[in-house]
C-alpha cells in the first residue's frame, strides 16, 4: 500500500517540474534581478522607483483604476447572481450564454469592440444624444471612466460566476427561518444572506481584482499612452526603452501586488470558512 | 412575500438583465460594424456590405497567424491535458504531504500578471540560449493552458469514485490502461469544458505572447493588435466577428455535450 501511494506522488512530476522550470524559475530569476546590481545585492532599483513621483503616480492609477473596476463589477454582479439563481429555463440559458460567451472571446475583440463605442462620433455618443441625455458628443475614448467600464465589463463574468456559485447553494430555508423569527427583510439581508455569500464574493473580487491590477491590452486600446499603467510601463520598458532593469522591478512591484491578493483572499476566505 | 422582498426581488431581476445587455453589447457592435459598407466605424452602418471580409484575403500574414496561433493552441492544450491529468490523479488520490500546495501551485499562474510571466521567460529563455520563437511560444503557452486543465479536472476528480479504477484492476487492466479506459471517458465533460477553455485561453493570449515573438512568428492577437496600429479600418471588426464566430461554435459543441450549467462549474 505504501509502495502505491509513492508512486502516486511521482505522477505529479511532469506537471510539476514543468511549471517549477517554466513558471516559478523565471518569476524567481526575475526578482532576483530585480535585486542584483554588479555590486551585489541592492534595493536601489526599488528606491529610485518608489521615489520618482510620476512611478508613483502610475502606480496609485493602477490601483485605484483596479480597485473601481472591482467595486463597479461587483456591483453589477451581486444582483445578478442572485436573478441568475432563480431564473430557469430560457432565462437561465440567456444568463450562461451571457457569461460563457464573452468569457470565450479574446480580449483584444473586447477591448477594441470598447474603443469603436467609446468614438466621439461612436455608438455609446449617438445614442445618449438621441435619448437626449446630452446635446453633444462627449469626450469618451482617454479617460478613465470609459477605462473603468470596460475593464469591469471584461472582467464581469469572473465576478459573477464565484458568487452564482454561492448563491446557487445558498439553503433558501435560512432566510426564511430568520424571516418566521420575526427577522425583517433588512436583518436577514445583513446577517443571514450577505455573510453566507461573502466566500463568492472575496473569490470573485480577489480574481477581478489580480485581472485588473494587471491588465494591458484593455488600458493601451481605451486610454492610451497618455495615461500609463504599471503594466504599460513594463512593456514601454522591455519592448521600446529597453531598460530592463525598470522594467524587472516594475514587474516585481506588480508580482508582489499580485501575490499579496492571493494571500490576503484565500487568508480572508479561510477565516470566513472557520466562522460558518 | 412581503413589500421589501418584492422591491429586493424586481432589484436583482433590472440589474440581471441589464448585466446581460452590458455583457453582450460589445459583441453585438463588433458584428454589426463589420458589416459596414464604410471605410470607418460610423454607427449604425450606412450601408450592409460584406467588403471587409472580402478584404481579409488580401491581409499579409493573417493565414500564417492564425495557422500559428491554432496550431499553439492545439498542442498545447493537449500537452496539458496529459501533465493535467497525471498531476489530478496524484493530487486526488495520492497521501504525501503538500497536496493542498500542490493543487494551488498548479493553478496560480491564472492568478499572475501575465505580463510579468512573460518579461520572466523571455529573460529566462534568453538566459538557457533558447531562441527559436516557436518553441519560446509552445513553452510559455503550456503555462496558460495548464492551469485551466488543472482546475477543472482536480474539481471533478474529487468527485470522481476510484473503486471504479480498482474494480477495473481487478478485471486485468493495469494502472496505467485503467486511468485511460475508465477514468477519462466518465470524466470526459471536464476534458471538453477544461479543454475549450485552455484553448480559447491559448488562441486570444496577448500579455505573455508579446515577449516571445520575432517577426516571422505572430500570434493572432499580436498581429490584431498591429493592424489596429497601422491600418484601423473595419477589416478589424470582421477579424472580430471571426473569432466570435469561432467561440460560438466551440459553445454550442460544450452546450451540447455537456451542458452549460456544467461548463462553467470547472
Amino acid at each position: 500500500m505504501i509502495r502505491r501511494v509513492d508512486r502516486l506522488s511521482l505522477l505529479a512530476v511532469p506537471a510539476l517540474g514543468y511549471l517549477a522550470v517554466i513558471y516559478a524559475l523565471p518569476l524567481v530569476m526575475l526578482l532576483a534581478k530585480s535585486v542584483r546590481t554588479p555590486e551585489g545585492f541592492s534595493l536601489a532599483e526599488y528606491a529610485d522607483f518608489f521615489a520618482d513621483e510620476y512611478n508613483m503616480r502610475v502606480l496609485w492609477r493602477t490601483l485605484r483604476v483596479a480597485g473601481l473596476t472591482t467595486l463597479l463589477a461587483l456591483v453589477i454582479a451581486y444582483p445578478t447572481a442572485f436573478a441568475m439563481s432563480r431564473a430557469k429555463g430560457g432565462w437561465l440559458t440567456v444568463f450562461l450564454v451571457a457569461m460563457v460567451l464573452p468569457m470565450s472571446l479574446g480580449v483584444v475583440v473586447k477591448a477594441f469592440a470598447w474603443s469603436i463605442l467609446f468614438r466621439a462620433n461612436g455608438a455609446l455618443n449617438g445614442a445618449l444624444q438621441w435619448i437626449g441625455l446630452i446635446d453633444r458628443p462627449i469626450r469618451m475614448m482617454f479617460t478613465e471612466t470609459a477605462l473603468i467600464v470596460g475593464a469591469a465589463n471584461v472582467f464581469l463574468p469572473f465576478m459573477v460566476l464565484p458568487i452564482y456559485a454561492v448563491v446557487r447553494q445558498l439553503d433558501q430555508r435560512l432566510p426564511e427561518a430568520a424571516a418566521s423569527l420575526g427577522a425583517t427583510p433588512m436583518f436577514r439581508f445583513f446577517n443571514v444572506t450577505l455573510p453566507l455569500t461573502l466566500p463568492g464574493v472575496v473569490a470573485g473580487s480577489a480574481f477581478t481584482f489580480s485581472l485588473a491590477v494587471s491588465m494591458y491590452v484593455i488600458p493601451s486600446l481605451i486610454v492610451g499612452e497618455r495615461q500609463q499603467t504599471l503594466s504599460m510601463l513594463i512593456a514601454r520598458s522591455f519592448l521600446y526603452l529597453r531598460n530592463e532593469p525598470l522594467g524587472s522591478t516594475i514587474s516585481a512591484v506588480l508580482l508582489g501586488i499580485a501575490v499579496l491578493v492571493v494571500v490576503l483572499s484565500s487568508w480572508l476566505a479561510r477565516r470566513l470558512g472557520a466562522r460558518t | 412575500m412581503t413589500q421589501t422582498d418584492r422591491i429586493f426581488r424586481a432589484l436583482s431581476w433590472s440589474v440581471g438583465l441589464a448585466c446581460v445587455a452590458f455583457l453582450m453589447l460589445p459583441i453585438v457592435i463588433t458584428i454589426a460594424a463589420s458589416f459596414t459598407s464604410s471605410p470607418v466605424y460610423t454607427l449604425p452602418p450606412p450601408e450592409w456590405s460584406l467588403r471587409w471580409y472580402a478584404s481579409l484575403g488580401k491581409r499579409s500574414g493573417l493565414r500564417d497567424a492564425v495557422l500559428l496561433s491554432l496550431n499553439l493552441a492545439l498542442i498545447s492544450t493537449l500537452i496539458s491535458l496529459v501533465l493535467g491529468t497525471l498531476a489530478s490523479v496524484a493530487v486526488t488520490r495520492g497521501q504525501f504531504r503538500g497536496r493542498e500546495a500542490i493543487a494551488t501551485f498548479a493553478v496560480s499562474p491564472l492568478m499572475m500578471p501575465g505580463l510579468v510571466v512573460g518579461v520572466a521567460l523571455l529573460q529566462f529563455f534568453r538566459e538557457i540560449g533558447l531562441r527559436d520563437a516557436y518553441w519560446s511560444l509552445l513553452l510559455g503557452h503550456i503555462v496558460i493552458t495548464l492551469p485551466f486543465v488543472m482546475r477543472t479536472l482536480l474539481a471533478s476528480m474529487a468527485a470522481f469514485d476510484f473503486s471504479l479504477i480498482d474494480a477495473a484492476r481487478t478485471l486485468g487492466l493495469s494502472y496505467p490502461k485503467a486511468i485511460l479506459k475508465v477514468l477519462v471517458p466518465s470524466l470526459a465533460p471536464a476534458y471538453l469544458t477544461s479543454g475549450l477553455f485552455a484553448f480559447l485561453a491559448s488562441m486570444d493570449n496577448y500579455p505573455i505572447s508579446i515577449f516571445l515573438t520575432d517577426a516571422r512568428n505572430k500570434t493572432l492577437p499580436i498581429k490584431m493588435l498591429q493592424y489596429l496600429e497601422e491600418q484601423p479600418d473595419p477589416s478589424l471588426a470582421a477579424m472580430s466577428s471571426g473569432l466570435i464566430l469561432l467561440a460560438i461554435i466551440v459553445l454550442v459543441l460544450g452546450a451540447r455535450t455537456v451542458g452549460l450549467n456544467r461548463m462553467i462549474q470547472g
